[in-house]
């Protein structure tokens, strides 16, 4: 019966299909679609010229040599190609970076989730924040003509470029980002779960370390992912304050040079395009790329495994 | 328990006695001049329509207000046998806290494994010798009604179980650090009926090992599980007594007219 009279009724009038809505309505789908599409699209262009200027290197240089070789000396006579001493640059800066930044930046979000009152938090958060809107430039030179010459009272035998004043001071700029994003995971963990252990007679702080923290495990996670990929690829403190000799070392006290830094160098330098030389920058920004990717797969994992279950 | 002789002997059968109570959050009057007992090993349940401040009175025995700024305790609420004001500025909530257990409306497992729940609290008070531990665990999950159910899978994450098991974790929780007053905030409004009969049953079965307080919606709960009643009305409280005696011959015009469905 219904069917029939659907059938029938040949002017449904004011119930009649909308061209124009549903016209508009796909045109802002689309719209909508088109800018999701021009990120992904973008970081293909990325890793599509990457990779594509990174094979021309790789004809010149075995990927056995990039990986194992000891030297980065691509502008000298006697070239060597080995990607190590940019490796352990970036690796020995950002450690010292995430020794700062980690537990300082979980200290200061568990405060400000748990203990503040809410006047030190609403004057706090802002100032933290502002640490994260001074140009790193700035940071460099702070590195440099402030915190190493500090140092140097104390370790009088640092030298002027050096791995540690510039990872600390990455540190410090880093703490905003790692105590932001730790703090609103904190505070995203509901009330209820808190009052369950302060009724069972916890502190604040047992009640932040054991309930709250696991709690926002996964944002947790994210944060501190977050803070490894932002002291790997800092590039400004290190270029300026680390020196920029490619060095390999494990030891924070010598100058080295980092992935990002090498880049910054080559690409101020005049080297002719298309030589082996500029090549190499390619395959060094690859090598970070890969580095920041493997932490966010990481990162992805953790969160997916560790998903807020309240 | 055992060493209840010498106190006065007007006391001896009431565990808390509240003495005009009035609470404030802010400025807003919350509850006012509120005075009755809670009788030891006994079960009082607490009706009255949303908003009556049965909830707010609960949570002045473990001194949940603490937790948030500007809210503030008149009158006493003298627990026993210390004889001792626990709304007082000199007793700390923490300790309070750890005699006067609660569960809460919603079931708020904590994320660990069905154990480290029902450890929580005896790992905050520091105990860390694995043999106690393990045996309050499963001495708890026993009382709760528990243990048969997930005695196979104790190291498994609570957020596995269902909703009525999570509420019995949660007593089990509260249980395990063996407390004198358990409140409960009506813990069966988010269960489903079978869940809900096995709480109460669950909650009638402890009587016999600690004094219940119980903030319920549904009368018919407070009927059945309760030895005593208060209605409480706009923050005041309006009768309290013996249960039979609340929902059969009310002496208040008001509780009659709420518990006869006329009203609220």
């Amino acid at each position: 019966m219904a069917v029939k009279s659907r059938k029938e009724s040949k002017h449904p009038g004011r119930l009649a299909f909308s061209f124009r809505r549903h016209m508009h309505e796909r045109f802002i789908e689309m719209l909508l679609f088109m800018a999701a599409l021009c990120s992904v699209l973008i970081m293909l262009a990325i890793v599509i010229m990457l990779v594509k200027e990174s094979y021309v290197f790789f004809q010149h240089v075995s990927i056995w040599d990039f990986l194992t070789d000891t030297e980065w000396t691509p502008l000298f006579d006697n070239a060597h190609y080995g990607i190590l001493p940019l490796v352990s640059g970036t690796v020995v800066s950002s450690m010292v970076a995430l020794t700062v930044a980690l537990p300082l930046g979980t200290i200061i979000a568990i405060y400000l989730s748990e203990f503040a009152p809410f006047a030190v938090r609403e004057i706090a958060k802002p100032f933290l924040e502002l640490l994260g809107g001074v140009p790193t430039i700035v940071y460099g030179y702070f590195a440099l003509l402030f915190v190493t010459p500090l140092l140097q009272v104390f370790f009088p035998e640092l030298p002027g470029f050096n791995l540690l004043s510039a990872g600390l001071v990455m540190g410090i700029m880093i703490i905003p980002y790692v105590s932001s994003m730790t703090e609103d995971a904190m505070r995203a963990v509901p009330m209820n779960l808190r009052e369950g252990s302060y009724a069972m007679g916890a502190t604040r702080f047992q009640t932040a370390i054991r309930v709250v923290m696991p709690a926002a495990f996964s944002g947790i996670a994210a944060a501190y992912i977050l803070g490894i990929s932002r002291a790997v690829g800092e590039t400004m403190v290190v270029a300026i304050a680390a020196g920029m000799q490619p060095n390999l070392t494990w030891n924070p006290a010598e100058p080295a040079a980092t992935i990002t830094a090498y880049i910054v160098q080559v690409s101020l330098g005049d080297l002719p395009h298309g030589s082996i030389g500029y090549q190499t920058i390619f395959a060094a920004g690859l090598t970070l790329l890969l580095i920041t990717l493997a932490f966010n797969i990481i990162g992805h994992i953790l969160r997916k495994r560790y998903r807020e279950i309240y | 328990m055992q060493n209840k002789p010498e106190l006065n002997l007007d006391s001896i059968q009431y565990k808390s006695e509240v003495k005009n109570l009035c609470f404030h959050y802010g400025e807003f009057n919350a509850l006012q001049n509120i005075n009755m007992v809670l009788h030891d090993k006994q079960i009082t349940a607490l009706i009255g329509p949303s908003g009556c401040g049965k909830s707010t009175f609960l949570r002045c025995f473990n001194r949940m207000h603490d937790l948030y700024p500007g809210n503030r305790y008149d009158g006493d609420i003298i627990l026993y046998p210390d004889d001792v004001n626990i709304l007082s500025e000199y007793v700390d909530p923490i300790e309070v806290r750890m005699r006067i257990s609660m569960v809460f409306q919603k079931p708020n497992p904590f994320p660990k494994s069905i154990y480290e729940n029902v450890a929580y609290g005896l790992r905050v008070r520091g105990i860390k010798k694995r043999s106690i531990i393990d045996e309050k665990v499963e001495s708890a999950l026993r009382n709760a009604a528990l243990w048969d159910e997930v005695k196979d899978r104790i190291h498994e994450l609570a957020f596995n179980l269902s909703g009525g098991q999570q509420q019995r974790l949660c007593i089990a929780r509260a249980l395990a650090t063996d407390p004198e007053i358990l409140l409960f905030d009506e813990p069966t409004s988010a269960l489903d009926p079978i869940a809900t009969a096995s709480i109460e049953e669950l909650i009638a079965d402890l009587k016999s090992k600690v004094t219940i307080l119980i903030v319920t919606h549904n009368m018919q709960q407070a009927a059945r599980v309760s030895d005593y009643t208060a209605y409480m009305y706009l923050g005041e409280l309006i009768e309290f007594g013996v249960t039979d005696t609340i929902f059969i011959k009310p002496k208040n015009k008001q509780t009659e007219d709420y518990i006869t469905g006329r009203f609220g």
